[in-house]
Formats: C-alpha cells, sequence, structure tokens
C-alpha cells in the first residue's frame, strides 16, 4: 500500500514536471505580451511529433534531436506570431486577451485537423532501446526516459530564469512585464519582446512535446488537454513567477497521481479542472496576487 | 425593423412552417433540423459572447446538461416540455455555478473557468454513462420527424425572439454598454455583474432548451457526445463568421456552416474544420463584423453613392471634373 502510494506520488512528480514546463512558456507568454495562446497545447503536438518523425524516419535519437525540435518550434513559432499574433499588440489588454484567445483557438482547430489528415488520429511514442531500463530505490521504481525528462525540463527551467535575471534580453523581457509603457520610454524595443517571448514560449512548448512523445504517447488531439493543464497550472501558480509556475506543475502531477490512486483513474483527468473551480469559488483573491483585477 | 424586414420575416417563417408538408425527403428535413440546431446554439452563444463581449469557451456545458437532463426525465414518462425545460433550468444552474465566481473577476478566468467547467462534465458524463442512450422502442414505434422539426423551429423563434426584444430593451442597452466599456457603464451606474449574469442565463437557458430538443430528436448516442467541445466551438464559429452581436449574424452563420460542411463532408473528411478554422482567424482579424459586416459595408457604400451623385454634377457644373 505504502509502497504503492510511493510508487504513484513519484509517477506524479515526474508527469508534473512536463505540466510545469508546458505550463511555463504558456506563461512566460502571456506574461510578457497578454496573449492567451489556446494553441499552446497543439505547439506541444508539434513538437513531439517533430521529434517521433525524426526517430522513425531517420532513427535519431529523441535526446539528440531534442534541439532540432526546439529549432523547429521557434521556426513555427516566428510564422504564427509575424503572421497571426503580430497584428495583434497594439489592442487593450482585454481586447488582446479575447482575440487571441479566437485566434489561438481556430490555430488549433487547424494544426489538430491538419495532423489527423497527414498522420493519422493513432496514438504514438517513441520506443528506444533504452525505453524500458528502470533503476529501483527503496522498493519505488524510476523509468529512465522519465526521469532524464524531469532533468531536461528542470535544466530548460533554470535556462530560462538564467536568461531572465542576467542577460540584458532577459532584463528587457521582465522590464515589459512590469510595464511596457516605461519599458518604451527607456528605450526597450517593446515589439521586439514581444516575439522574442512568443518564439521562446513556442520553443519550450516544443521541448516539452518531445519530451512527452519519449516518457509518454503524443495523438493530434492531445492540445486541449495540455493548453487547459497548463492555463490551469499557470494560474494557480501565479503569473509572473517562473519557479512557482514550474511547481505549480508538479503540484497539479502530485494531485493528479493522488486522486488516481486514492480514488479512481477515471477521474485523475478531471481533478485539476474540479481544483481551478473550487479556488475560483472559495478563494479568487489567493491565487494571482496582484494579477487579473 | 422597417416594413419590408417585417414582410420578409413573416415569408420567412410561413416557408418554414410549411417545408415539412411540401418536402417528402427525410434527409433534407434533417438537414433543416441541423441548419435549425445551430441557429438556436449559436444564437444562445451570442447573446452573452457577441452582446455583452464574455467569450463562454463552455456552451457545450449547458447543451449536454439540457440534453442529459431532459432525455432522462422523457425516457422516464415526464411531459416532453416539463422535461425540456428542467434540462434548461439544469444549464442555468451550471451556468451560475461558474458565472457568479468568474464574473467577480476580470480577465481570463470567465473562458478558462467555462472550458474547465465543459471539460469536467465531458470527461465524467463519458465516465458514467458509457452506455449508448436510445429512444425506448415503444417510442421509436411511433417516430415522426415532422414533430421534432416544429420543435426545432419553435426555439429557434423563440431564442431570435429573446434576443431581439433583449438587445431592444434598457436591459440590453446595460449589456452592450458593458461589452463596449466595462468602466464606463460602471460608471454610469451599469452593474457590470447583474447584467453579465443576466446575459449568461438567458444564453445558457437556450443553450439547454437546444440541446433538451436534441434529446428529442437523436434516436441514439453516447450520452457524451453532447457535452463535446465541438458544440462550442461550432457555435462560436458561427456567430462570428455570420457576425458576432448582431441577430441575423449567427444565423446566416448556421446556414452557412450547415451547408458548407455538408458539401465538404462528401469529399473531405476533417478538412471541413480546417477551412472553418482559417475563416474563423480571418474573420477575427480582418472582417470583425463578419458576413453582416461585410453586408453593412456594402449597403453604406451604396447609400454613399446615392448621396454623392449630385455633388458631382455640381462639380462638373464649375467645371472641375474636367480633369477627371
Amino acid at each position: 500500500m505504502f509502497e504503492g502510494l510511493m510508487q504513484n506520488l513519484v509517477f506524479g512528480i515526474l508527469m508534473g514536471a512536463l505540466y510545469g514546463l508546458a505550463a511555463v512558456g504558456l506563461s512566460l507568454v502571456f506574461g510578457v505580451t497578454k496573449f492567451l495562446n489556446v494553441s499552446h497545447g497543439e505547439l506541444l503536438m508539434l513538437g513531439g511529433y517533430a521529434s517521433f518523425w525524426l526517430f522513425t524516419l531517420w532513427q535519431v535519437d529523441p535526446f539528440v534531436s531534442l534541439p532540432a525540435a526546439i529549432v523547429f518550434l521557434l521556426v513555427v513559432g516566428a510564422i504564427f506570431y509575424k503572421l497571426l499574433f503580430g497584428r495583434m499588440v497594439r489592442l487593450t489588454e482585454g481586447e488582446k486577451i479575447q482575440k487571441t484567445l479566437l485566434v489561438g483557438f481556430g490555430l488549433s482547430l487547424i494544426l489538430q485537423n491538419l495532423a489527423i489528415h497527414f498522420w493519422t488520429a493513432d496514438t504514438r511514442s517513441i520506443t528506444t532501446w533504452y525505453s524500458g531500463a528502470v533503476f529501483a530505490f527503496a522498493g519505488v521504481r524510476f523509468p529512465l526516459v522519465r526521469v532524464a525528462s524531469m532533468v531536461i525540463a528542470f535544466i530548460a527551467v533554470v535556462a530560462l530564469q538564467w536568461f531572465l535575471q542576467r542577460t540584458y534580453t532577459g532584463k528587457a523581457l521582465r522590464a515589459t512585464v512590469e510595464n511596457w509603457e516605461a519599458a518604451t520610454l527607456v528605450g526597450i524595443d517593446v515589439q521586439h519582446v514581444y516575439f522574442l517571448s512568443f518564439v521562446i514560449g513556442a520553443a519550450l512548448a516544443g521541448v516539452a512535446g518531445a519530451l512527452v512523445s519519449v516518457g509518454y504517447s503524443i495523438e493530434p488531439t492531445m492540445g486541449m488537454s495540455w493548453t487547459l493543464k497548463s492555463l490551469i497550472v499557470m494560474v494557480l501558480g501565479g503569473l509572473g513567477s517562473i519557479t512557482g509556475t514550474f511547481v505549480g506543475g508538479i503540484i497539479l502531477g502530485l494531485t493528479e497521481s493522488a486522486t488516481g490512486f486514492f480514488l479512481s483513474l477515471t477521474y485523475k483527468e478531471v481533478v485539476g479542472l474540479v481544483l481551478f473551480i473550487l479556488i475560483l469559488i472559495f478563494k479568487p483573491q489567493g491565487l494571482f496576487g496582484t494579477q487579473g483585477r | 425593423m422597417h416594413r419590408i424586414q417585417i414582410a420578409l420575416t413573416v415569408l420567412l417563417i410561413a416557408i418554414l412552417l410549411v417545408f415539412p408538408l411540401v418536402i417528402k425527403s427525410d434527409s433534407i428535413i434533417n438537414l433543416a433540423v441541423y441548419v435549425l440546431l445551430y441557429v438556436s446554439l449559436a444564437s444562445s452563444w451570442n447573446i452573452l459572447g457577441g452582446f455583452c463581449g464574455q467569450t463562454n469557451l463552455g456552451h457545450a456545458a449547458f447543451f449536454g446538461a439540457g440534453a442529459l437532463v431532459a432525455r432522462n426525465l422523457w425516457f422516464g414518462g415526464a411531459n416532453l416540455f416539463l422535461s425540456l425545460l428542467a434540462g434548461a433550468l439544469v444549464a442555468v444552474a451550471l451556468a451560475l455555478l461558474i458565472g457568479v465566481p468568474a464574473f467577480r473577476l476580470r480577465g481570463v478566468y470567465f473562458a478558462i473557468g467555462t472550458l474547465a467547467l465543459a471539460q469536467i462534465l465531458y470527461i465524467t458524463v463519458g465516465n458514467t454513462f458509457s452506455m449508448i442512450s436510445s429512444i425506448p422502442a415503444q417510442d421509436l414505434a411511433v417516430y415522426q420527424l415532422a414533430p421534432r422539426y416544429y420543435l426545432f423551429l419553435g426555439i429557434a423563434l423563440l431564442t431570435i425572439a429573446t434576443a431581439y426584444v433583449l438587445i431592444n430593451s434598457r436591459l440590453g442597452l446595460g449589456i452592450m454598454a458593458i461589452r463596449e466599456e466595462e468602466d464606463a457603464a460602471e460608471s454610469l451606474g451599469v452593474s457590470a455583474l447583474k447584467h453579465k449574469l443576466i446575459a449568461l442565463v438567458l444564453s445558457a437557458f437556450f443553450g439547454g432548451l437546444t440541446g433538451g430538443a436534441f434529446a428529442f430528436y437523436h434516436v441514439g448516442y453516447y450520452p457524451q457526445l453532447t457535452f463535446g467541445p465541438e458544440w462550442t466551438f461550432d457555435s462560436m464559429m458561427m456567430a462570428y463568421i455570420g457576425g458576432v452581436g448582431t441577430i441575423a449574424g449567427p444565423i446566416i452563420g448556421a446556414v452557412f456552416f450547415v451547408i458548407l460542411r455538408e458539401l465538404l463532408a462528401l469529399k473531405v473528411a476533417e478538412l471541413h474544420l480546417v477551412v472553418f478554422g482559417t475563416l474563423f482567424i480571418l474573420v477575427v482579424l480582418f472582417l470583425p463584423g463578419g458576413f453582416m459586416g461585410v453586408w453593412e459595408k456594402m449597403r453604406q457604400a451604396l447609400a454613399r453613392r446615392v448621396t454623392i451623385t449630385p455633388v458631382r454634377q455640381q462639380g462638373k457644373e464649375v467645371g472641375k471634373a474636367e480633369i477627371g
């Protein structure tokens, strides 16, 4: 019983790291641009398929092809920004949220159905020679691939944090989050900052997607569920804090696995959503601090 | 309304009333049923999403709740109309559950909250009611298409009429003022929370009613079907493509959607959604008024030309137009 619970919680943490990574990307974009990109889950799906096809067609190891997935999503993100989202930078905050929501939704519908059309609706995953490798500690099993995925997710978040704290461009990004008008006044090219944060967000989704395709599985319709989880983690984890969002993802992973263990596996998918609505009803002031009002 | 608009509306309703008496093909009536269903669903979404400007991503929850409750009550022997009403009221209760907390906050909370609610119901209903729900044999033996058609027609007309009366009322002006500029409206004494909730309740009520009609119409389906996100997204796209925040917009959008889907479905299965998605993005970015907006612009341009003509002639008289 106890070992079973521990095992579940470990799986929850491993999964949660990927939720965190996905949510960090969404949160970065929302924080800087106030774009609510609901096609974030579809970007993740594209990253997953990039990794899957590189492995299936050319036997490129998914961990080796990670940079390729990142570059692919940087390009995809840049195209979507130039073609669609970049047109909405001049709107007021409320209009931005609403319009990007609608455009993102239309985009996710297109990407989802194109993916079904070209790649079929089948569930896919990458099986490498080391996929089955597991190491055990105190009776709890740790699948090698998922642990490696968690480490990579962690490195990506730390790297992002370093970029935001230590580099000049990162500081410009944070300044834009604080106050874009003041940022413009001190000479920051806010348009460029918007573009940059959008493509970085897309790249983070790409990394998350590639990792999902190794340790778990991908399908063309996975986007909706990943977008919703990222949104919930973003709101619950508190906007503006990268670390907070990442930890929020792990908490969601833990909550899901605990629900799967104590209640039933069928409600695992629902628990995060219920949590979100309960907090919305009973403790709306507790989840976002200064944002949202 | 102009006299000519009233005449056209009456004529259209008359045609719709005699439609099943003249057309004997079941497949065409089924198509008409879907048009009417989407007219009701898109128009009900539009009451909140269009007139009040609050993007509801969980309309499927209201449609599904209406369908689930009405179908089970009706199967249990309750009066059809009472079953429909009960379904719609359950939808309203769900709407208030999410609307009251979410509308106290601005920004993303209502959109995420409604999407979350719809997905919770979608997954939970899929897990709880995993058996196909079919109309019982004794009811199926007397199944007729015409009453279903008239039920959908009635609900569509009721939804449109309600939306029409609403936007021409003081309440409706308040609702639209919230959409335009919430702070300014509040400063003039228009309660944002109250007006948003009224729009939400009406929207959910008619969404639920439409769901109930679907439950009365459809012979057999998995209960999860009615909670699927596509009900929300289809009606939202119809409202936008036709012209969001207008009475005629969702109607035109629904007719366009069903016909285009019918045409495209013959050739390419899921690509009709790619076409709609593209069209939807184009409308949101470049034609915020949808078809209705284009029509309005054309009419204005036409009107301008008519009034400008004499001015040009005047110009000619003084010799200015000789250059051109």
